[in-house]
């Protein structure tokens, strides 16, 4: 037994943690309004306060904190990109996870079981050796295993010669991982309002004012508010946000859909992943086996769930794991990404001045929820784009200095 | 012997044949039931009440709804977990046993970790097991994890067959009882085509087992008449055992039987799938022995199963009293009614029962309940009178039970409703949740909608039906409906706080998460107030029963922490499926097409090893594995210096005709192709609108108005599928046809080439000016109608013969006989991407990424400067005012006995990784390692490039002028 828990016991009146501050009014006017508390939301409003002394900070959301793509995502935590500047952006922010429950004093469960991504064509297997080989010069743990390594390491799979396209190979990812999705937004909720900023919920943005070319305030369903800073971390709503400030974004919004089964008794402790089958699977602590694939094939923004999607997502599920088909599903949710063309996000500076930009995070950004904040409350608090997110910068498109992530970022995110 | 000491005599139990007995074991020990018997059921029987462990206390469980609810009645089979023990029929030695216990079931050695519920709060597990650093992982995870889950899963499970099946119909009504029916009758009667699904067994829903009058005469009469009606509609479709298990836009809806999946598509739906009894909130509220009223019913009226010896009821309306009646009909004691009601309405049945002298305590509440001595079972309750909202009098009354039955509430059956899209709302006053906002084609009837009494479900059906029939524009003023009774809008009793604190907790909200009433109101204590957010921090409503006992409790309690309405609270959205679903049905049979080409089983017979590209099987080299390299060093010669023949049937085709026909091409191409010569072809690249590279082939023009396209093996379905797309927008005059598997494609190259073909082709001049490098004729080859094409493939003298699919064995066998006396051979791919690669050839998607320009791989010379237009041009054009930092490059090392540099090694500028080998191969014609790889943009002929091993070794390659071989393409040209 911990001893965190003791108190919980010997209480005669529950000890209560107030982690998410009781609704308020809003203040006429904030330093930095940060639209979304979602995981980026508010990871940028705790770095802000934690390490730039920025407390006067409003962080509004529509709904509930972390009730977006926070809320909704299979939360594969990895490393293993194939651009060295991602690398080397995705290497920290698995460093932060690292230290995250402690820094916060609230626990993530995080934990890297490992993730291994399987091959099932030449290409996959040219592919995930590039992967591998900027991985290991870059300092990430990725090899590339063969079929009796992968037996070891998930002696459950169907390794056989019968499957339509047979497993060749494998990316073995130790520093892949996973965390409890939710409890990031709200650790990051806790300490940021322990600090004086301001979480809203029920507060939709709905307007954006502009003067001179630089932000001033932001409109609400509860009124307006005065800023000298604005950052927009909206995930799927990212184009439809900084339409409000005058600016297009190259994006493109799919729904993502994933689910989970009954739980059983564990069996499976690594993330494995298939990029050939577009599926991928963990099990959770509670035992739940986790299902997610690719995106729908049209843009919408409903997060309406199909049939379609989950048939054609569990049948490629049974090829690798055929004894799954007497477990049972339980629940499938949907989540809006936001597909920039090179698969890596836009962070930064925009067109308009102090109006921030953390978006184009796709199906791939909940691993990267304490970097970003990190970096985004660098930019925020110089003024300046982070040297670390610089390749994100949203001119990439009009340069064509594009950050390719498409080869790493299929059916694994 | 039989031990079945609950069972009811045959007058009773529609599900079960009392002239068939069937055994079966639970826990290793055999029992017997009737066939019709649910696990349950027959464990009920045999006054087996206990079934698993709750998952976090390992509280003792039992059935509560006889309705397949929740997580606790889930039970192993030999192969499946989680089975509903209260769903799953019984067949003859099937094996069950309990779920989540550690010992036996009835002893469980972690039934004591409910004792420790004080130190586990709600989200416990945020607050601790993380000091010191990295401890989580190290030691709190996997003991979290080896306690977590409920079934165990097994790896050989025998596989089943699951398939599927397509529905299509005007109506479909879910669920069958009395206004289900009634509404499946008037929609029939109007014309439409109506399929009624049912989940249980037999038609008639809350007709089979609920009590709608004094005398319990009702139900069944009723019953019998909608259902002689249904058989004798010809229109009506009757789908039993089968559940609709979700709604998906426009009603597509996927029905569960077995292992089949139905898909139906219904042009209306019509949800009558009634209500879910709740329970009531009281200390030890999960004692095995406390059912829900309905559940009692239905042991009683579908099993014959007599629930208990003696009960106590706890209610808030007439079901609780109906409920009594059927007890006590059945030879079950009443010990006390407990009415949480001051003053209960009275009704008949309740009359009924007070004359019976039955003694009935209003205003109070079950206060808790007690285990009987192992721990296991109910053995008494304590009853007190209410004072307040959730507050109770000191004192308290005891009475000794084996049964407690709860009829408090309800809520709708809504999830399908929900689905929808539909809004749930809560009326303060009827204390109940109702739902609106519907879709036009979305129809309630029944007691999703709030009716209760018999005659309202019946006119709610009826007026639905109704509702339908106007919405297809069918008149139903002629139509008379089965069933009508002079009705009176009525809603069932739903108490508005049948919730009880209680000093020792151990009151649960949720009973698959166990989650108890503090739990609930702490994790709002702890901030976490909207309804999504007490879900996940709590968990509740997570578990397999998703929430459908939980939902409505916890909204109140919310509501109240929060000072807020229920309506406002709400409740977490609901996602399909309804039920908990088997993967095997969701998958069906798996279909992952091969494709064969038509020479597959002559590359076979020539010893051929396979390799898939694409969909597509095709030959990687003929001859042993272990000679492996030997073979395609052999294959690469025997073209370079003889003839060979490579089966190309697989590379895609594609026929574009119309006045249109080079305009389209145009448009999809960089190069250009309004000026092409009719008889010749022309190299084909494609981009994406940001100019990337996504394909390559050649166009033969044939006609002015006939383009004969070819596209790679892996992109010509993205290729076909892309232009069709773009002509939606472009709307040229022009017609697409995707030819690939109607076609076998042969190549057949190398200095001899011509000479063989000369031999079983004569009606097309091969001579050089006759049929010069990069033209295209038609004409025949072995008598077989042909295309041909002069291309440069591999870079030698050689021919593409595409002939029709069914004669492209005939055309293999007739080459190779003809050139027996050149000794021709035949070639795998393998030695095809080595030839191309010694030409320079790059090959799209392992040469190119998602994000290749023809800049980065000097291709600038495929694309026309002067079109006006198209895919990618104008990206195309930006991008060369900002110029890429890499390029392809050619680069050759000699060929030693070291390790050799692979593909996917990187190439390093200092320590910076500038690019990567896209390909590399050892040239037996050049005697040297060639390759292709990405490097720093100002990377020229004659400068070294430093490639980084797979072991880590940095070692350097000379970058060179490409093609590699026969750089002035002499041989090609021929
Ligand atoms: C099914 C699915 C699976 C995924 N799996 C993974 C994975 O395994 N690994 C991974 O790294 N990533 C994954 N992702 C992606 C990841 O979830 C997101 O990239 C990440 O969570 C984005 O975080 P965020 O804080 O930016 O956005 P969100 O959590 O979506 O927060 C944005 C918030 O903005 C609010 N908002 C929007 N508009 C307004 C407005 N006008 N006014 C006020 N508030 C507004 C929203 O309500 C929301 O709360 C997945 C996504 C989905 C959908």
């Amino acid at each position: 037994m911990p001893l965190g828990l003791l108190k919980y016991g010997f209480a005669s009146k529950y000890p209560a943690r107030r982690d998410i501050p009781a609704p308020k009014d809003l203040n006429k006017s904030y330093d930095v309004v940060i639209i979304g508390a979602g995981g980026h939301g508010l990871s940028t409003a705790y770095h802000l306060a934690r390490y730039h002394g920025i407390t006067n900070v409003a962080v509004l959301d529509k709904g509930y904190i972390g009730g977006g793509n926070t809320a909704r995502n299979t939360a594969v935590v990895r490393s293993n990109y194939i651009s060295p500047e991602a690398v080397a952006f995705y290497k920290a922010s698995v460093e932060l996870f690292k230290n995250l429950a402690n820094e916060l004093g609230y626990n993530q469960m995080y934990s890297q079981r490992g993730q291994l991504t399987l091959a099932h064509s030449d290409a996959s297997v040219r592919t995930f050796t590039l992967r591998a080989e900027v991985n290991k010069h870059l300092g990430v743990r990725s090899e590339m295993v063969d079929r009796k390594q992968i037996r070891e390491i998930v002696p459950c799979l169907n390794m056989g010669k019968n499957m339509r396209f047979p497993i060749q190979a494998g990316l073995w990812h130790r520093d892949g991982g996973t965390a409890r999705h939710d409890s990031i937004a709200w650790g990051y909720a806790m300490r940021a309002a322990q600090m004086g900023v301001e979480i809203h919920q029920r507060t939709e943005v709905t307007g954006v004012n502009i003067n001179a070319g630089k932000v001033t305030a932001i409109e609400t369903n509860r009124g307006t508010i005065q800023c000298n800073h604005a950052i927009q971390a909206v995930a799927g709503m990212s184009s439809v946000v900084a339409k409000m400030a005058g600016i297009q974004l190259p994006i493109r919004s799919y729904p993502l859909q994933a689910m989970v089964t009954q739980p059983v008794k564990p069996f499976l402790d690594p993330l494995v992943s298939s990029a050939g089958l577009h599926a991928y699977v963990s099990q959770t602590a509670r035992g739940e086996i986790v299902i997610g694939g690719g995106s729908d094939p049209y843009e919408l923004y409903s997060t309406r769930s199909t049939l379609d999607l989950k048939e054609s997502l569990i049948a490629h599920t049974l090829e690798l794991f055929p004894f799954f088909a007497e477990l049972k599903l339980l629940r499938q949710w949907a989540g809006i990404t936001d597909m920039t063309p090179d698969y890596s996000p836009i962070m930064g500076e925009s067109p308009v001045k102090n109006y921030w930009l953390d978006a184009g995070w796709g199906t791939w950004g909940f691993k990267a929820t304490p970097i970003s904040g990190k970096c985004m409350a660098e930019t925020i608090a110089q003024e300046k784009t982070a040297a670390m997110i610089q390749p994100f910068h949203l001119d990439r498109f009009k340069t064509f200095k594009l950050s390719n992530e498409a080869g790493a970022t299929a059916a694994s995110h | 012997m039989d031990t079945q000491i609950n069972r009811l005599p045959a007058s009773t139990g529609l599900y079960v044949d009392h002239n068939e007995s069937i055994t079966f074991s639970f826990e290793g020990k055999n029992y017997t039931g009737l066939a019709g018997d649910t696990i349950a059921s027959a464990l009920a029987a045999n006054n087996v009440w206990l079934l698993s462990r709750s998952f976090k206390y390992h509280r003792p469980r039992g059935v509560m709804s006889m309705a397949g609810l929740e997580a606790d009645t889930l039970v192993q089979l030999d192969g499946e977990p989680n089975v509903a023990a209260d769903r799953r029929k019984i067949t003859p030695n099937l094996q069950v046993s309990g779920q989540n216990y550690n010992g036996s079931l009835e002893k469980d050695k972690n039934a004591n970790m409910g004792a420790f519920s004080k130190f586990m709060p709600v989200g416990f597990y945020y607050k601790a097991f993380f000091r010191p650093k990295g401890i989580w992982q190290k030691f709190w995870e996997p003991v979290v994890r080896k306690r977590a889950g409920l079934g165990k899963i097994d790896f050989n499970s025998p596989h089943s067959y699951f398939d599927k099946c397509y529905k299509f119909c005007d109506v479909a009504v879910i669920g069958s009882g009395p206004a289900g029916l009634s509404a499946a009758l008037i929609a029939a009667k109007a014309g439409t085509e109506v399929i009624l699904i049912e989940q249980e067994s037999l038609l008639g829903g809350s007709l089979n087992y609920s009590r709608f009058d004094a005398e319990g005469k009702v139900a069944s009469a009723t019953r019998n008449e909608l259902l002689e009606a249904v058989v004798a509609q010809p229109n009506i479709e009757v789908l039993t055992n089968a559940v609709c298990n979700a709604w998906f836009a426009d009603n597509w809806l996927p029905i569960i039987q077995g292992n089949r999946m139905y898909k139906l598509r219904a042009k209306e739906m019509v949800l009558a799938s009634g209500k879910m009894e709740q329970p009531a909130i009281f200390h030890n509220n999960d004692l095995p022995g406390i059912l829900l009223g309905s559940a009692a019913q239905r042991l009683i009226r579908l099993y014959a199963v007599r629930p208990g010896q003696r009960a106590v009821i706890l209610t808030a309306n007439d079901d609780g009293y109906a409920t009594a009646l059927d007890l006590l009909e059945n030879g079950v004691e009443i010990a006390a009614i407990a009415d949480l009601r001051p003053s209960p309405i009275a009704t008949p049945i309740y009359e009924q029962i007070n004359n019976n002298g039955v003694s009935i305590f209003a205003g109070h509440t079950v206060y808790a309940a007690a285990a009987r001595s192992d721990k296991n079972h109910i053995q008494s309750v304590e009853l007190r009178e209410i004072i307040g909202q959730g507050q109770c009098k000191n004192e308290s009354k005891h009475f000794d039970c084996d049964l407690l039955c709860v009829s408090i509430g309800f809520t709708p059956t809504y999830q399908l409703a929900l689905q929808s899209g539909g809004k749930i709302s809560y009326d303060d006053e009827t204390a109940r949740f109702s739902i609106s906002q519907l879709p036009k084609s979305f129809h309630l009837a029944g007691a999703v909608n709030g009716f209760n009494k018999l005659s309202s479900l019946l006119d709610s059906g009826n007026q639905t039906g109704k509702a339908v029939c106007d919405n297809l524009g069918l008149d139903t003023k002629g139509i008379t409906s089965q069933q009508t009774m002079s009705s009176t809008s009525n809603t069932y009793g739903n108490h508005p706080w049948p919730i009880f604190p209680h000093p020792k907790g151990k009151e649960f909200v949720d009973l698959d998460e166990d989650l108890q009433y503090a739990d609930i109101v702490n994790a709002c204590k702890d901030g976490y107030s909207e309804i999504e957010l007490v879900k996940r921090y709590s968990t509740v409503g997570m578990g397999p029963s998703q929430g459908r006992h939980s939902a409505l409790a916890t909204a109140r309690l919310v509501a109240n922490e929060t000072q807020r309405s229920v309506a406002e609270v709400g409740v977490t959205t609901a996602r399909p499926p309804f039920r908990a679903e088997k993967l095997g049905v969701i998958a069906g049979r798996s279909f992952e097409p091969e494709r064969l080409t038509a020479i597959h089983h002559r590359h076979k017979e020539l010893g051929a090893q396979m390799i898939t590209a694409g969909v597509w099987w095709r030959p990687g080299y003929y001859g042993q594995p272990k000679n492996r390299d030997q073979c395609i060093r052999d294959e690469n010669l025997v073209i370079r210096n003889n003839v060979g023949l490579i089966d190309v049937s697989t590379l895609g085709g594609l026929e574009v005709r119309g006045p249109d026909a080079a305009e389209f091409l145009n448009r999809m191409y960089t190069f250009a192709y309004a000026k092409q010569k009719i008889g010749m072809s022309r190299y084909l690249l494609m981009t994406n609108p940001a100019g990337t590279i996504i394909d390559d082939g050649v166009a033969c023009r044939f006609s002015d108005e006939h383009f004969y396209v070819t596209a790679t093996t892996g992109g010509v379905d993205n290729v076909y599928r892309t232009m069709l797309w773009w002509n939606t927008q472009w709307r040229l005059d022009v017609d697409i046809t995707n030819v690939t598997a109607a076609y076998a494609g042969i190549n057949i190259a190398g200095p001899n080439s011509r000479e063989v073909l000369h031999k079983v082709c004569n009606d097309i001049d091969l001579s050089p000016e006759g049929f010069p490098y990069l033209a295209v004729r038609e004409g025949t080859v072995a008598h077989i109608p042909a295309r041909l094409l002069r291309v440069g493939f591999v870079g030698e003298l050689g021919y593409e013969i595409h002939v029709p699919a069914s004669q492209g064995e005939a055309l293999w066998d007739a080459l190779l006989e003809v050139g027996k006396e050149h000794n021709i051979q035949p070639v795998g791919i393998e030695a095809q991407r080595l030839l191309r690669l010694e030409k320079g050839h790059i090959i799209v998607s392992q040469d190119t990424d998602a994000m290749t320009t023809p800049q980065e791989v000097r291709m600038t010379w495929a694309i026309a400067k002067k079109k006006p237009f198209f895919v990618g041009g104008r990206s195309l054009q930006l991008i060369d005012n900002h110029p890429s930092d890499r390029k392809l490059v050619g680069f050759i090392i000699e060929a030693s006995q070291n390790e050799s540099p692979k593909e996917s090694n990187i190439i390093l500028d200092g320590n910076n990784i500038v690019g990567h080998i896209t390909s590399v191969a050892y040239s037996p014609s050049l005697n040297k390692i060639i390759g292709l790889a990405f490097a720093k943009a100002d990377t020229e002929p004659g400068m070294q490039i430093s490639i980084k091993l797979s072991s880590g070794m940095v070692i350097q390659a000379q970058v060179v002028e490409m093609p590699f071989y026969d750089p002035e393409n002499k041989r090609q040209e021929m």
